[in-house]
């Protein structure tokens, strides 16, 4: 079975706002790594999680899937989704797809840090 | 910037459905102007149910070229799925006409993403449920493995009391006979194997006034 080709790590931008910063494809497989990113990021109260996605090098619709349960596991817990770093393409998928309309999409990392 | 490596894999996106060549009928004005809509935009519960099947051991490639220009063939005869006489293709919207009851609802979807491996489509205002439907083949051990994957909120309050009572065992049945018939294409008989996940169980009830779009209402208003 293919594996995710896809690396994340968890920032902390101030105490209730985290970053992860994803490198590579969003897809099914990537599954259990933006779950337990997800996690990381999501405790010691949380408000935002800021997704990154300035080095994302593709994503299916099984990605833009694993994005809307990723959006109401953080809707579940009371807290927003944000994202910066799309291209042009990815802002139009996700305009595409209507999440647009869930997840604020910021150009950069301060403006999306001014969402919280 | 390097283009991206699934640039030509999506749709471009639209504010509105339009309906074209052989599809554009009576059933076609159902989904004309409509609006896609994703999970997000629906009322009901939102789950993610999974269809499995072996179709035995053609490449994926093969399954989902056979999938995507006979997709009509495979879903039972009691729905009828219009596709562009090309089938399936990127931007394309396919008409749906099925019989709910007495009376035949009309609708349709958007395919929104299209690769070597895997398609999806996008359903618009009125559909009985918001969401996305991704289809998929893949290797595993030297066999194929064939997936349908539906996202979906029912859209209204009528289609959620609908799928509870037998609108979702309705759904199973399509996609059991959609996934068999392609397995039979490619002579296997294996079984279909389901999951089904609640991702959320929280009704969105901002979004009851999706009723007013309901093909199934509508249909029946008509008679």
């Amino acid at each position: 079975m293919p594996s995710a080709q896809v690396e994340m790590s968890v920032r902390v931008a101030t105490p209730d706002v985290k970053i992860i910063d994803i490198k590579g494809e969003i897809t099914a497989y990537a599954e259990p790594i933006l779950m337990e990113s997800y996690s990381q990021a999501s405790g010691g109260g949380c408000r935002l999680v800021v997704l990154n996605f300035t080095d994302l090098d593709y994503m299916n619709s099984s990605g833009i899937g694993l994005l809307v349960t990723l959006l109401i596991r953080a809707q579940r817990n009371g807290q927003k989704l944000a994202a910066f770093g799309l291209t042009e393409h990815y802002r139009q998928i996700l305009n595409l797809t209507r999440l647009d309309e869930a997840i604020g999409v910021f150009a950069d990392e301060a403006s999306a840090l001014g969402a919280a | 910037m390097a283009e991206a490596k699934d640039s030509g894999n999506w749709a471009e996106p639209v504010e509105r459905l339009h309906v074209e060549g052989p599809t554009s009928g009576k059933a076609g004005r159902a989904v004309e102007g409509r609006r896609p809509v994703s999970p997000l935009n629906g009322f009901g519960q939102m789950w993610q149910k999974t269809y499995r099947v072996d179709v035995g051991r053609p490449s994926p490639e093969e399954v989902i070229r056979t999938w995507k220009t006979n997709f009509g063939e495979f879903w039972p005869s009691y729905n009828r799925f219009y596709a562009p006489l090309a089938g399936v293709q990127l931007g394309e919207v396919a008409v749906i006409q099925g019989d709910v009851g007495p009376v035949t609802l009309s609708t349709g979807v958007r395919v929104i993403y299209s690769d070597s491996t895997s398609f999806a489509f996008m359903t618009p205002e009125g559909h009985p449920f918001a969401g996305f439907i991704t289809f998929s083949a893949r290797r595993e051990e030297e066999r194929c493995q064939a997936e349908v994957q539906l996202l979906i909120r029912a859209s209204d309050p009528i289609s959620e009391v609908g799928f509870m009572l037998g609108g979702s065992k309705k759904e199973d049945e399509i996609w059991d006979h959609t996934l068999k018939s392609l397995a039979a294409r490619f002579g296997s008989s294996a079984s279909v194997t389901k999951e089904v996940v609640l991702i959320d169980r929280r009704r969105q009830w901002r979004n009851w006034k999706n009723l007013w779009k309901s093909a199934a209402l509508r249909a029946r208003l008509r008679g």
